[in-house]
């Protein structure tokens, strides 16, 4: 496996890598969020769509733990069909639309995302963790920073400004003990 | 007049439909920007790469201005749109956990979805972690019911709960975007190498 690539230029080349500028990609996102709204009624989402794949496969591998889940058994479990659901497939078109992206860009390739002064196997063990604490998050807010974020935000849901404020509060609280792992 | 599924003018598999495609615009989006990046993603903290910020609110800005002008040209109907309960505490204290959830593990559901998507191995770890994580709040939901249900406010708008009209919360909005901007730019030009 070829070590990230990234990680051995500047950030200034990574700055230039062929990204679009963030303001630019604001409006595309703004407007992609707005057509939601249009369209459908709802905004944008994500994390709602990764518990219900758990839900899902809890549904398949253990019905009767889920019956007796008061969590799960509210979206899967008797006749429900948890991924029957708009963002069941809003996700899956945003990993195509990724991909998409990424392999106009050229850069589609496996590689592992860090900084230059932490090991490939810390970096993968912090992502899962991350990630750990990100999903329990996300279902005791009720979303994440794209249902809750940007959808709650752009509708000027009071909680919803209030977990987007927490959440640069917390990441930036947090930033200076893993610096390691990105700088 | 829309939102034009809750009008009526098409079903449920054609919202489907147009979810994958909306989908699809978002994800494309988001790689655009570089967010299927953790490094990038994690740099917003450090200062030295602003994208996050400048990404996010741009994006609220210009929905809400959006929405701001569809209603008032008679476009969409405000009170079918979906809004966010709000649920108070359950928001913080999941906005301060994902808060670190993010600088740890580098990315969030949508941005770890992408780049699972486009061969980021960390990504998948990530994605794997977070539907551990998300399993296992299910599994300890007993003991969190009672926080997890309190300080809730209904669909409360920031404007209702301040009590000043939405037009002024809105320019308010886009002056304190604008302020973050130009404090995301500074920033960049002293913290970035």
């Amino acid at each position: 496996m070829t070590p990230s690539e990234p990680t051995q230029r500047s950030f200034m080349q990574r700055g230039k890598g062929g990204y679009v500028n963030p303001y630019v990609v604001g409006v595309g996102l703004g407007l992609t969020l707005l057509l939601a709204f249009y369209v459908v009624g709802r905004g944008l989402g994500a994390s709602g769509a990764m518990f219900r794949a758990v839900a899902w496969t809890a549904d398949e591998v253990a019905a009767e733990h889920v019956d007796h889940n008061a969590y799960l058994s509210q979206y899967a479990g008797g006749d429900k069909k948890p991924l029957h659901d708009w963002l069941i497939y809003e996700v899956l078109g945003m990993m195509v639309g990724g991909l998409l992206s990424a392999a106009q860009a050229g850069r589609l390739r496996f590689t592992i995302e860090k900084g230059p002064h932490i090991t490939d196997r810390k970096r993968l063990l912090l992502a899962f963790l991350g990630g750990g604490l990100m999903g329990f998050g996300a279902r005791l807010a009720r979303g994440c920073t794209s249902g809750q974020g940007l959808t709650g935000g752009a509708t000027l849901a009071l909680g919803s400004w209030g977990f987007m404020l927490m959440v640069f509060v917390g990441a930036y609280a947090v930033a200076y003990f893993v610096r390691k792992q990105w700088i | 007049m829309g939102p034009l599924y809750k009008m009526g003018f098409f079903g449920e598999q054609t919202s489907f439909v147009f979810a994958f495609l909306i989908g699809i615009s978002f994800g494309f989006w988001l790689e655009r920007a570089g967010f299927a990046s953790g490094l990038k993603l994690a740099l917003q903290f450090y200062f030295r790469d602003m994208s996050v910020l400048k990404v996010m609110f741009t994006a609220i800005v210009v929905c809400m201005l959006g929405l701001s002008y569809f209603n008032w040209m008679g476009w969409i109907d405000c009170n079918k749109v979906y809004i966010n309960p709000t649920y108070l505490w359950p928001q913080l204290a999941g906005g301060l956990v994902m808060g670190v959830g993010f600088v740890i593990g580098g990315y969030c559901p949508g941005t770890c979805l992408v780049a699972t998507a486009t061969g980021k191995i960390d990504g998948m770890a990530y994605t794997v972690g977070a539907l551990a994580g998300m399993f296992t709040f299910a599994e300890v939901f007993d003991w969190l019911e009672g926080f997890w249900r309190s300080g809730s406010m209904g669909t409360v708008l920031i404007p209702q709960q301040f009590g000043i009209p939405r037009a002024y919360v809105v320019v308010a909005v886009v002056i304190m975007a604008l302020l973050l901007f130009w404090g995301a730019e500074r920033l960049e030009r002293r913290f970035a190498k």
